[in-house]
């Protein structure tokens, strides 16, 4: 199945992308589509235990199941206000 | 035009469209509260900062931050604006309004509603200074942590 992966803030520049498209094995967790881009790109390995993930724009947990065309979202810790 | 609760807005803010969104006859008194660009940190010389946001999911946080103020202090209305892309020192990054009929439940929630923005809300800042460039991170959002949440009350109350 396909799904987009969203990146944000440092996520985006370590990856030099904002959006991808993969496709994975289903069936799929958000934490399995997290190792195929961890494994294009290990340096956001560093960000395993800090960051937050989103499913289709709501916060999530990296062992929710994902469905083919689930927008996917890493959030580096947030600094807002 | 009428201005919503919450926003995540390109746009330069203002406080008074909030203020008059959340204030009524009944009130005895309304807090705003603006977070301004501030031209230094950790020792650094801030040029400028770019704000980044998931724009759907922060306005789904700032709604859930909305609705938690409600749930604590229902007598209190509030609105948050937050602002992304380049802003200069000096600009406003977020401006908050909360209005009730007595003043120490519209401070406690406008503090609340900043608090609980730095722990949940995704948003970014990308720090341009003197010298090079760095994001800041802060808290790892999740709007699930009990914990988190009674932290900014109890911080909104002291």
């Amino acid at each position: 199945m396909r799904v987009t992966v969203r990146l944000f803030a440092r996520l985006r520049e370590l990856t030099g992308a904002g959006e991808l498209v993969r496709d994975v094995a289903s069936p799929a967790t958000a934490r399995d589509v997290g190792e195929a881009v961890a494994t294009e790109w290990p340096a956001i390995r560093a960000y395993e235990s800090t960051l937050s993930v989103a499913v289709n724009a709501e916060y999530s947990r990296l062992h929710s199941s994902v469905n083919d065309g689930d927008e996917v979202a890493f959030l580096p810790p947030v600094s807002g206000g | 035009m009428t201005v919503p609760d919450v926003a995540i807005t390109t746009e330069r803010l203002a406080t008074e469209p909030l203020v008059a969104l959340v204030s009524s006859g009944a009130d005895g008194g309304v807090v705003t509260f603006a977070g301004l660009v501030r031209n230094h940190n950790q020792g650094r010389q801030v040029r400028f900062l770019e704000y980044e946001a998931y724009q759907p999911l922060a306005e789904r946080a700032l709604r859930q931050i909305v609705g938690e103020t409600k749930t604590q202090w229902p007598e209190v209305r509030v609105a948050v604006h937050h602002r992304v892309g380049r802003l200069d020192i000096g600009d406003a990054s977020i401006v908050i309004a909360a209005a009730s009929s007595h003043r120490a439940d519209a401070f406690a929630a406008s503090r609340y509603v900043i608090e609980r923005v730095k722990q949940i809300v995704p948003i970014w800042k990308h720090e341009h200074f003197e010298g090079g460039d760095v994001w800041l991170e802060g808290a790892t959002a999740d709007p699930d942590d009990e914990a988190a949440r009674v932290e900014a009350y109890r911080i909104a109350c002291a």
